[in-house]
């Protein structure tokens, strides 16, 4: 990933890169809030205004905003194929965050996925291992809308009682996947649903029921 | 970019950023607690920094404080439930400096409290944030010195040698003799140890609407419990959890059911129990209610001349 030549089209798109933070530290500072607070509170919708503009498509605000809180150097990240077709949105991953961009998801610690329909099985990305399963990834999922789907019913850490979460759009057998990876707890992933101006989360404590179909 | 710059700090001096840390730092400290809420209870190994106060005096959860603290966060900082002990007026005047944000000693307006060993009487809500200072966050550690034996057994579930302990504990003494840092289960799953807290305060960490954060800085651990995340206090069935209860109310507030601290008043056995959460102490008496002790000359001393207003 450090040999990637540096081919033309990235060369010229460089006069194209897009701002980051207004205010690196401060806008930073309030999107972790927003995305501990969805962590903290599975299914609950953080309300948050990313501020980030002429972003390369398929790159979202919320989407891009999430990756320049929570990633560097120290993060390989995954891009979903849309997005690392996007020399635009690859270079400006690359020098916002500096993150190394992997081309397999099992060596990412971060996922950026811009068409989420298309997400490959949880199960190709990190899982931790039964003595570190903090080692696993997180899935930032881009172009949610919340509310739609499948009406899902959650329990878990976080949560009292029971809450209800739906977003859209996911693969078909992503809820499938979501339960599978709460049953392997410790070990799974987290994922992070994005919006237009809405942040939630499903972390891998979370116990989901799927209505009666 | 604006950065603060404190006013006791001549412009030339220069400032720290926000909260002292670099936003790399912060990043580092931000993925290791979103793992942490992810897998409650769980010990999430980070890169603590060096902080320019000594270990032990609270440098886990001054880092967990500074990568979660916002320009508009009203900070308390607790030290055995006091606002103006050393350690807690230290850690105050940092972030007053480094953040310039503002600070207080009242539970209710806090939005984030960093405590040393106590958590406050007062329930906390969900908007607020409750950081701890951990000094030895294993709680295998001291029955299991080797790291990679005890990240063994929680990988393992393998809590076995923790109930000997507590068994010892009543072979031994007739009773759990444990009373601090009295270990937990976390959403059934990783036994925690909930930092030097008097086990009188195990209770208020189950299901609590606060999130609860977990910082150590010398052994390089966050971890974390969620809102509304079930924490049992390990116990036998024949030998049920109990808290600590006392026999007297606060001398200064009349309080009963709180946690209260013994101060020696003079080398004759004069001796008074006061609440140890200062704030709680000071709001009942604001409110009127006075304790036994209340009119004697020591406890103007110790009321921190509140007491005077009150004459």
């Amino acid at each position: 990933m450090n040999t990637e030549a540096i081919n033309p089209s990235a060369a010229n798109s460089a006069a194209r890169l897009a701002a980051g933070f207004a205010d690196p530290v401060h806008d930073a500072q309030n999107c972790f809030r927003k995305v501990m607070q969805a962590m903290a509170r599975p299914g609950t919708l953080q309300t948050f205004e990313p501020g980030l503009t002429d972003l390369p498509a398929p790159l979202t605000a919320m989407g891009a905003a999430v990756a320049l809180t929570l990633l560097d150097y120290d993060t390989p990240v995954w891009l979903d194929p849309a997005l690392a077709k996007s020399p635009d949105a690859v270079s400006f991953l690359r020098f916002h965050t500096g993150a190394p961009i992997v081309d397999v998801p099992v060596e990412a610690a971060f996922a950026l996925v811009s068409e989420p329909e298309r997400l490959t099985g949880l199960g190709n990305f990190p899982q931790g291992t039964p003595d570190y399963p903090d080692q696993s990834a997180t899935l930032v999922l881009m172009n949610q809308t919340f509310g739609k789907g499948a009406s899902l019913k959650l329990k878990g850490p976080g949560i009292k009682d029971v809450a209800r979460f739906s977003t859209s759009p996911v693969p078909t057998t992503f809820w499938d996947q979501v339960q599978a990876n709460n049953a392997q707890f410790p070990r799974g992933v987290d994922v992070i649903f994005t919006g237009e101006a809405q942040i939630a989360a499903l972390p891998r404590s979370t116990q989901l029921t799927r209505p009666e179909a | 970019m604006t950065l603060p710059v404190s006013k006791s700090i001549a412009p030339d001096e220069g400032s720290y950023n926000f909260a002292y840390l670099d936003e790399q730092t912060k990043r580092m400290i931000r993925r290791a607690i979103l793992k942490g809420i992810a897998i409650p209870g769980y010990q999430v190994p980070f890169a603590s920094r060096e902080m320019p106060m000594p270990y032990g005096w609270g440098t886990g959860g001054v880092q967990v404080t500074a990568a979660i603290l916002g320009a508009d966060d009203t900070l308390k900082v607790i030290d055995q439930g006091s606002d103006d002990t050393t350690n807690a007026v230290a850690i105050r005047g940092f972030f007053e400096k480094t953040a310039g944000v503002a600070t207080t000693t009242s539970t209710e307006d806090a939005s984030i409290i960093q405590t040393r060993h106590r958590i406050p009487e007062m329930a906390l809500n969900s908007n607020q944030i409750l950081v701890f200072q951990v000094p030895i966050p294993e709680p295998l550690r001291f029955l299991e010195p080797r790291e990679t034996e005890t990240r063994k057994m929680h990988a393992l579930e393998e809590y076995g040698l923790m109930h000997v302990k507590l068994y010892e504990d009543i072979a031994k003494n007739g009773h759990i003799a444990t009373t601090y840092a009295y270990p937990v289960e976390v959403n059934g799953r990783y036994v925690m140890d909930p930092s030097p807290t008097p086990k009188f305060d195990n209770p208020k960490i189950d299901n609590m609407e606060a999130l609860q954060l977990y910082g150590a800085g010398r052994e390089k651990r966050i971890y974390a419990i969620p809102p509304y995340t079930k924490v049992k206090s390990l116990d036998f069935d024949d030998y049920p959890f109990e808290v600590q209860s006392f026999d007297k109310p606060c001398g200064l507030c009349n309080a009963e059911g709180v946690y209260l601290d013994e101060v020696i008043l003079d080398d004759k056995g004069g001796r008074m129990f006061v609440c140890s959460d200062s704030d709680h102490c000071e709001e009942r008496r604001a409110n009127g209610h006075l304790g036994p002790m209340a009119a004697d000359p020591a406890a103007t001393l110790l009321s921190g001349g509140t007491q005077e207003k009150g004459q």
